[in-house]
């Protein structure tokens, strides 16, 4: 790399490369913007893979999420933790997910992950009634709200057990027209 | 010294059944070697949480069993072992589609290499396997430069900034209209280069230079205004004697010290630009129509609505309250439609508003259709009474008629549509598609107007082919009769009388049209969007009631009006390409251009759409929309090469009876004679008619058994439904099912895909 600093080894790049939908050039620039977020905590070098995590806070405020009602939701599925602190790796992980070239699967998966808001491996009418406060700002009235909960699981579900599972959404989902082209942040 | 390298065939015939009967057995006497290979395969074939801790031991074993000899084993392990390492190759391809944390991927991947590399070198190694390792060692090569090559495609993909920057401030529906512009854009260039590699480089360097022929040389009578500004813009003088134009090109069999077949050339040329982009568009739509799902109908409506409506693009505060509104909306509708059917208010009112509303488009389409009719005969008019002596407007009255109804049409047919009351999705499709009909109209209008210009000038050109012949035969008998030893006098070529060139006049008008219609889209941007944004900005301090938010306020970005500009202008480049192999340039230049300005102007004078519609879905309306422009645009333009004789004296074909004797030419003279025998029987209709009825019939074959599919696909639907609500152990039925499902689905996929590969042919 001439007399560039050196951020990643050609060996961690090609990991990289391996374990995500990005190329070099992007994975560089992901290093920059996660560096960029707390310049102070995130070092320069990543060679030797340093243990570094940002809080939830500091993520959630980059201008790809800010405006996204699920942010804090998207950051909290990809946390080892579950608390919303994201290592580089982590980081990179969130938007190899969200990037364009990710197959349908994959998606479905961490969709489900973020909008499963109390962790219990089902969208239940909880989750859903936040999902809908969320997306409308709490425009609609708690019955408008009651009504479409219910008619979106009399849609979706289909072993009767009055929550979504994994399965339910994923048949809901691969045949949506739009999921592929909303579910999708590029960096 | 042999002991430990049985071992590790038996290790590894160990670990497969181990693998048989999932981890359960476990022997106490082995060495701690095995222990960790065994664990090594177990953490990366079930999905368990990997032991990072005992790396360091691995590193170890790398360097002992660096030098296993497989010779010592037999072929069944090594078989198994060769299995495993395919295993783990594939587990390195699959392992960014995975949905394990990132720490997971990474430590795997190297354990997964480490097993790959250490065993690949023990199979790689002894006589008789130097081809496995040579094998490794490309497959090994091509990934890296696979992997380059990746890389070097994405940079090579220009404005993803700038698409990006649309994307999060105006949502997926204006971004997709740029992504189209971009690729269009790579579908210009591959054109341009066909066209500018194989036909005007080679004219240029090696065909007889300007000046040598009469076809090359501006006559005598323009050569005073030839380089005039004005004449140039019109595609005149020293512009139409070059190789811009169809009639500079000369018939000359071969040209050049490596004899490149230029009229051969430029034909396949013509030929070969149609047939890439048809095979272009087709497969994009296949694509298409792979990716978006299978999302007819309509029993999710509420379960998208809830989880695919939220744009995650978004990145803008302006654009996300939009998006707030417009969702809150969608959900009311819906609600609505749910609780109540429909309320109609006096529909005889709407019915006869909705019939007065397409008779005035009607009206308004024919209306625009008889002028266009009207102005082209009327310049053809001009034409023959000499350009000169008219005025600017009167030149260029064509163009400028079908660029100011393309611009105003659309306007009124809005007007018009708000008379009709419809869903404002039902209501876009509505606009969209008269616009289609008008552009379509206009455009057609046009070629039709065009032929009767080439019927005239080809009436012009028995005239003028009769006096050459006069001419010719007076002028030999003149020198004749006075010094009958003299050499014949040499006449400059640009005294030659010639013909009237049809098909360049095509060619200029399509280069007019062209022209002026890309002007009338900048000035449209300027005024429309720019000199409207700045009024109401700065305007807004002393004005009576509030511009931004009140009557003119700032424009929205017209998606569809966008993109149908776009897919005509691309029209009018396959239809006028063959005659002026300079279009494809012109529109590269244009789409460029238009890049940056409306980038610019997007981002600088327009607001976010009020109601933002899908994007999605509507790519492969699109996509087909260009379809139909591109079979109707290659219709004139093949009628045209199949059925007049090209001009006498000018292009490559002048002499031939018809532009596609070439091919014949080239089979007589360049190939055995064998070959163009058995071209001759191929090309018989009794095989021709034949073959075309076995394709309409495998097309019909493949449709009907992917409507079978589909059938097949809804019936299980509606069964598993009904399996749910009554029995009690569905689980198995349910998987039974999905897989049904998901194996018709790909059957369905599979045999459009088999309509669209034969559609190509």
């Amino acid at each position: 790399m001439g007399n560039k600093q050196t951020i990643f080894t050609d060996e961690q790049l090609d990991a990289y490369q391996d374990c995500t939908f990005f190329t070099r050039k992007e994975i560089l620039r992901l290093h920059s913007r996660y560096h960029e977020l707390a310049p102070h905590l995130v070092p320069m070098d990543y060679t030797n893979e340093p243990d570094c995590k940002l809080p939830l806070a500091l993520i959630v405020d980059m201008p790809e999420l800010k405006e996204n009602p699920f942010r804090n939701r998207i950051v909290e599925s990809f946390s080892e933790d579950g608390m919303g602190n994201l290592s580089f790796n982590e980081f990179v992980d969130m938007f190899s997910v969200l990037s364009e070239m990710a197959p349908r699967e994959l998606k479905a998966i961490y969709a489900f992950k973020i909008y499963d808001f109390n962790v219990d491996n089902y969208l239940c009418k909880e989750d859903l009634e936040k999902t809908l406060n969320r997306l409308t700002k709490e425009e609609l009235t708690p019955e408008e709200v009651e009504l479409v909960c219910e008619k979106t699981i009399e849609e979706a579900d289909l072993d009767g057990d009055n929550k979504l599972s994994y399965a339910d959404f994923e048949n809901m989902i691969s045949r949506a027209p739009d999921f592929l082209s909303t579910f999708h942040i590029r960096i | 010294q042999i002991t430990p390298f049985c071992s590790q065939g038996d290790e590894d015939f160990r670990e497969n059944r181990e693998k048989e009967n999932r981890g359960k057995r476990r022997n106490g006497e082995r060495d701690k070697k095995k222990r960790e290979n065994g664990r090594r395969k177990r953490s990366s074939k079930s999905v368990s949480e990997p032991e990072t801790s005992e790396e360091d031991d691995n590193e170890e074993d790398g360097n002992n069993d660096g030098e296993v000899r497989p010779e010592l084993l037999s072929p069944e392990e090594l078989e198994r072992l060769k299995e495993a390492v395919d295993e783990k190759k594939k587990l390195i391809q699959s392992l960014r589609g995975k949905p394990w944390p990132m720490k997971q991927k990474l430590v795997t991947l190297r354990e997964s290499q480490q097993f790959v590399e250490k065993y690949e070198g023990a199979l790689g190694k002894g006589k008789g396997r130097k081809l496995y390792a040579y094998k490794v060692m490309m497959t090994k090569k091509w990934m890296k430069f696979q992997r380059d090559f990746e890389n070097f495609k994405t940079a090579c993909i220009p404005w993803e900034m700038k698409i990006k920057e649309i994307e999060s401030h105006f949502g997926s529906s204006v971004a997709s209209y740029f992504i189209f512009l971009r690729w269009m854009y790579g579908i210009n260039m591959i054109l341009f280069g066909l066209t500018f590699g194989l036909v005007m480089v080679p004219e240029a360097l090696m065909g007889r230079p300007y000046g040598s022929i009469p076809r090359k040389t501006v006559p005598r009578a323009e050569e005073a205004s030839a380089m005039d500004f004005a004449v140039l813009w019109d595609s005149g003088g020293y512009a139409q004697y070059s190789v811009l134009f169809y009639g500079y090109y000369n018939n000359q069999r071969a040209i050049g010290w490596f004899k490149f077949r230029m009229p051969l050339s430029y034909f396949l040329v013509g030929v070969g630009t149609v047939a890439y982009s048809y095979m272009v568009v087709i497969r994009t739509m296949a694509r298409n129509a792979n990716e978006s799902g299978i999302g007819d109908d309509n029993s999710f409506n509420f379960s998208w609505k809830t989880f695919t409506s939220w744009d995650y693009l978004i990145g803008n505060p302006e654009t996300a309250d939009n998006k707030f509104a417009s969702i809150t909306t969608s959900f009311k509708e819906a609600i609505l439609e749910e609780q109540e059917s429909r309320k109609d208010d006096n529909i005889h009112l709407t019915r006869f508003l909705r019939v007065l509303a397409n008779f005035l488009v009607l009206c308004c389409l024919a209306g625009s259709g008889y002028l266009i009719y009207f102005v082209v005969r009327r310049s053809q008019k001009f034409a023959l009474e000499g350009l000169e002596n008219h005025t600017w407007w009167e030149r260029n009255e064509v163009n400028m008629v079908m660029s100011l109804l393309g611009m105003f049409c659309p306007m009124l047919f809005d007007v018009i549509s708000t008379l009709e009351n419809y869903h404002p999705r039902v209501a876009l499709q509505w606009q969209l598609g008269r616009i289609f009909a008008l552009f379509l109209g206009n455009l057609y209008t046009f070629i039709i107007a065009l032929m009767d210009a080439i019927n005239l000038k080809r009436k012009e050109e028995k005239v003028v082919k009769y006096n050459i012949t006069m001419w010719e035969a007076s002028f030999y008998n003149g020198t004749g009769s006075e010094n009958s030893t003299a050499p014949p006098i040499t006449i400059h070529p640009a005294d030659v009388p010639r013909g009237p060139c049809w098909e360049t006049m095509v060619g200029q008008e399509f280069v007019r049209l062209i022209i002026s219609d890309t002007m009338t889209t900048y000035i449209t941007l300027l005024i429309g969007d720019f000199l409207r944004a700045v009024l109401v900005r700065f305007l807004n301090h002393c004005w009576c009631w509030d511009l931004e938010a009140g009557f003119p306020s700032y424009s929205e970005f017209d998606v569809s009006g966008n993109v149908l500009g776009l897919i005509f202008n691309q029209g009018m480049i396959w239809m006028g390409a063959f005659y002026a192999p300079c279009l494809p340039a012109l529109n590269l230049l244009r789409l460029h251009v238009s890049m940056y300005l409306q980038c610019w102007a997007v981002m600088c004078c327009n607001v976010p759409q009020e109601r933002v519609f899908k994007a999605s879905g509507s790519n492969n309306f699109y996509m087909a929309m260009l379809l139909v422009i591109l079979f109707l645009s290659t219709l004139p333009a093949i009628y045209t090469i199949v059925t007049i004789p090209p001009s006498f004296d000018c292009g490559p074909f002048s002499g031939k009876n018809r532009m596609f004797d070439v091919i014949q030419e080239t089979l007589e003279s360049d190939f055995p004679a064998w070959f163009s025998k058995v071209f001759s029987y191929a090309s018989n209709p009794g095989l021709v008619l034949p073959f075309i009825l076995l394709m309409v019939l495998a097309i019909y074959y493949l449709q009907s058994t992917s409507k079978s599919y589909k059938e097949a696909n809804i019936e299980l639907k509606k069964k598993l439904q009904m399996v749910t609500h009554n029995s009690e152990n569905f689980v198995i039925f349910l998987l039974c099912s999905f897989d049904l499902i998901l194996i018709a689905q790909k059957r369905i996929l599979f045999t459009q895909d088999g309509i669209c590969l034969i559609l190509q042919y």
